[in-house]
């Protein structure tokens, strides 16, 4: 028996996924402009492997594959992983990751809408902490063709550590480190000369700024096209931006300014794409901004004082636990119940 | 003056589909062989049958005395003979039957004698009960009786009675059809209820997708040279017209679920009604028929004015269903409500009869997890997060749906509209409403056996204490008597009466009286007041849980696969 409304509006679950794919191409598109085309392999890569852990899974649970195969959600999963693992990443890194995010993460705790967690970044963490040295190797912006690139992806024998290195991030900090002490040939550098390196751009890494600023114009889109809420991106955006210009007014040479922080590592698409994710993260509008604020300053203090990479994955996760309570506590008043 | 206007969260804007039934003006509908009267066609309490088989009744004769002051009347939309009065499905999707009165029209749909009112003589108390017995109600669809709105707050008076003219359901367009050709009457009803009301100002709230409604109104108030009352332009948003957030719009004010407005100084009336009431009391003629809306999968969609009673499909038949037809809705796409049978008849919440078809009203797609995206929330004008109560609703956790409000739900469809996942959300709460109606329901039984159940332990108590005392009083009465026969034969037995009979009268009624204030202590504040729609939703759960009970399995939710 079906009950009012008997009219809908045409909207879908694959729709929202689809606009969230197609919000991450102008970030891909720098991606490849700068850092070559093996990322399109590793998008390629991780989609198959989790339309096939997902349709495995669905098969063991006997639930309908067609319809939840279509829905496009392990898609964006899996390019979230593509996106934010290394681009040289061996295939099998990408594939075991992207396993354990639907088969693990995702379809053993119900499936769509029911993980705790967010996919890509509780797989990100599990490689991270399993394969470390393989999760920090990147290449800089415009030094690998494509052929080297595939050679490192499918290829058996890896000596990348001459051809690549760490993230700016990573090499921020460690640069700062060093001229921290006293008997290193960078002590008494600043920040700003630090940067002069070839791994920096304009205001973050090389290259790697332009990809943000893909994914901010992306994400720019997905808040006017009402997929995602202005909460998350703003609160945590602002929140690393004070964080990280807290520390930067108190001592420019040892800290990384605000806005490499914004411009750097996964800064962009974690505060679009990543926080944003609905299932996972909290839903009202005050829960938004604390559960995305928590996020950048956990992401800032793992940036400066952690030893990994980036601190995006970890602060999500960290803040997916707090999402009951949050969500909890922040229940907006109803209809009558307001105070004016 | 331009008026500053408020705004409500949430809310939607599904297509209108209001052009179509607009082109031609309201239309008489030719009497049909039989009109079947449902009794109870408001909140409250079941009028009680006032004709029998075979009586002749005029047009306008009450039929059905209210049962209570919370409750209406119920008269004869015509003139004829009286052929039944029997239990016949209702107008709701539940089947159910309600006790009905059957009239054969004579055809020549004669007024009787009516019963009218000097207005201004009339004191307040007077004019209510008489639109109690002219049978007035709500007519924007939730029939609650008019004379019971008609009181002013504790001050005597009332800030502003606000006019719902927004009509804000896709495809009717009965209150439009009224205002454009019907005004200045409308306005006679606005003018009487706010004499009543001792309202400073009122509103007329209209959608402006109702231009030449608006203007009509507008008309007709310069026409009538009263003042303190504007018919004002309200953006078009689904749900604009319920009560809450069209008082939201005009005023400002959120009446929380639960409170009465006029504790606000706000009192909010469709425009049906004030006309009906206009009706009632400048002509003396009693609610008997409505304007409906007939729409959807018809040929010619079109107002007519149908007297109360009259089986849909004949209604139908002059707009022209199409072969495709599966269904009749009474009301909007929103929430309008599928019947049972194409005949049901027409009753006073009848503002639309929606002609459905597959095409026209397809099923949805195949429901999908809830992805928490908020749609619903966003979409929510009560401000409610209806996928949190989902989950809870799914969960039966029923207590946790009351926390988040569920019953500040005001059952639009907002949330149903949005969803991506296609999650029949409305239907979870409705499911979450009637299961807590029914529980309290089923509270309040057992608290009335265990009444009944302590009562008759204390009244066995109490008799065998009183048989002990009498058998006592024998023996002492005997062994007096013994004693006397053996001291002094003359002596009357003086002890014999132990117990007063007024004593025992007393200490059950004193019994009574206390299971009396303990039942009234236990009523349920959600059953308080509920309209023939719900009371036929409890009586359907009642039914569906009586069938579970036999089965190992409990129900799934409606609308679950």
């Amino acid at each position: 028996m079906i009950n009012s409304p008997y009219i809908r509006k045409p909207a879908s679950v694959q729709s929202v996924m689809l606009q969230v794919l197609l919000a991450l191409v102008p970030g891909i598109a720098a991606y490849v402009w700068f850092f070559g085309a093996g990322i399109l392999v590793q998008l390629a890569i991780a989609s198959a492997a989790a339309l096939a852990g997902e349709a495995a899974m669905l098969a063991i649970r006997g639930k309908p594959k067609a319809l939840f195969l279509t829905d496009l959600s392990a898609i964006v999963t899996a390019w979230l992983i593509a996106l934010t693992f290394p681009p040289i990443a061996p295939w099998w890194l990408t594939v075991t990751g992207t396993l354990l995010a639907v088969v693990i993460v995702k379809q053993l705790y119900g499936g769509l809408g029911q993980n705790p967690f967010n996919p890509a970044m509780a797989a990100f963490c599990l490689m991270i902490v399993a394969y470390p040295a393989l999760m920090s190797q990147w290449p800089a912006a415009g030094q690998l063709d494509f052929k080297t690139q595939l050679d490192l992806i499918f290829g058996g024998a890896r000596q990348v550590d001459a051809i690549t290195g760490a993230t700016p991030l990573d090499a921020l900090r460690t640069a700062l480190r060093s001229a921290a002490s006293a008997d290193s040939e960078l002590h008494g550098l600043r920040a700003s000369q630090l940067m002069d390196g070839p791994a920096f751009g304009a205001v973050g890494g090389k290259g790697g700024e332009w990809v943000a600023l893909g994914y901010l114009l992306g994400g720019l889109w997905l808040v006017q096209r009402r997929i995602i809420t202005w909460h998350i991106p703003a609160a945590f955006c602002g929140a690393l931006f004070l964080t990280a210009g807290l520390l930067w007014s108190v001592r420019p040479d040892g800290f990384a300014s605000p806005i490499f922080h914004l411009a750097s590592g996964g800064a962009m698409l974690g505060a679009f794409f990543i926080l944003t994710d609905p299932v996972s993260g909290a839903t009202t509008a005050r829960g938004k901004l604390l559960f995305a604020a928590g996020a950048a300053v956990l992401t800032y203090v793992i940036r400066a004082f952690g030893a990994y990479p980036d601190g995006i994955a970890f602060a999500t996760l960290l803040m997916n636990i707090l999402v009951p309570i949050i969500d909890m506590k922040t229940q907006a008043p109803v209809f009558g119940h307001k105070k004016d | 003056m331009l008026r500053k206007l408020f705004k409500f969260h949430g809310g939607v804007k599904p297509q209108t589909n209001k052009e179509h039934s607009t082109t031609a003006p309201i239309a008489p509908v030719p009497l049909p062989d039989r009109l079947v009267i449902p009794l109870h066609q408001s909140v409250g309490g079941h009028p009680r049958p006032l004709v029998q088989p075979g009586d002749s009744v005029f047009k306008g004769q009450r039929i059905g005395a209210a049962d209570g002051n919370l409750s209406s009347a119920v008269h004869a939309s015509t003139s004829g003979i009286v052929r039944d009065v029997l239990p016949a499905v209702m107008p709701h999707t539940s089947g159910l039957t309600t006790l009905s009165v059957v009239i054969e029209p004579d055809g020549n749909d004669r007024w009787g004698e009516l019963d009218r009112i000097n207005v201004r003589a009339a004191t307040p108390d007077e004019l209510r009960d008489y639109l109690r017995d002219a049978g007035v109600v709500g007519l924007g669809g939730a029939v609650f009786p008019s004379h019971l709105k008609l009181k002013p707050g504790k001050e005597g008076s009332l800030d502003t009675l606000v006019i719902n003219g927004a009509e804000c359901e896709p495809f009717i367009t009965c209150d439009d059809m009224l205002m454009r050709e019907r005004a200045t009457d409308m306005l006679k009803g606005i003018s009487a209820m706010r004499h009543m009301l001792q309202a400073r100002e009122v509103l007329i709230g209209i959608e402006d997708n109702k231009p030449e409604a608006l203007s009509a109104v507008q008309a007709a108030i310069t026409a009538s040279g009263e003042k303190g009352i504007e018919a004002i332009a309200i953006p078009t948003r689904y749900p604009a017209g319920g009560a809450k957030q069209l008082i939201r719009v005009l005023t400002g004010i959120e009446v929380p679920h639960g409170r009465r407005s006029t504790d606000f100084g706000v009192q909010c009336f469709n425009v049906g009604t004030a006309y009906s009431i206009h009706e009632a009391l400048e002509h003396g003629r009693p609610l008997v028929s409505r304007l409906v809306t007939v729409a959807g999968n018809v040929n010619a969609p079109r107002n007519y004015e149908v007297l109360i009673g009259t089986p849909m499909d004949h209604v139908v038949r002059l707009a022209g269903a199409r072969p495709d037809t599966d269904r009749y809705i009474m009301g909007g796409p929103m929430m309008g409500v599928r019947m049972p049978a194409f005949d049901v008849p027409v009753v006073k919440a009848t503002n639309c009869i929606l002609v459905g078809s597959p095409a026209l009203f397809p099923p949805p797609p195949p429901e999908m997890p809830c992805i928490r995206c908020g749609e619903c929330a966003k979409a929510c004008p009560a401000d409610l997060a209806p996928f949190e109560m989902y989950w809870f609703s799914r969960a039966r956790n029923f207590g946790k749906t009351q926390e988040y409000h569920l019953f500040d739900c005001i059952e639009c469809g907002c949330c149903s509209f949005v969803c991506p996942s296609h999650i029949p959300l409305v239907d979870y709460f409705r499911f979450s409403k009637s299961e807590i109606w029914a529980r309290e329901r089923e509270k309040e039984a057992a608290d009335t056996a265990r009444e009944r159940f302590e009562f008759k332990n204390l009244r066995q108590e109490r008799e065998k204490q009183e048989k002990a005392e009498k058998l006592a009083a024998k023996a002492a009465a005997t062994r007096e008597k013994v004693a006397g026969e053996a001291a002094a034969p003359g002596a009357a037995p003086a002890a014999a009466k132990p117990t007063g009979d007024d004593a025992k009268r007393a200490l059950i009624e004193a019994a009574m009286e206390k299971a009396r204030q303990q039942k009234a202590q236990v009523a349920p504040k959600n059953v308080d007041v509920t309209s023939p729609d719900v009371q036929a939703e409890m009586a359907a759960i009642d039914a569906r849980r009586r069938a579970a009970e036999h089965s190992t399995e409990a129900p799934p939710p409606a609308g679950q696969a």
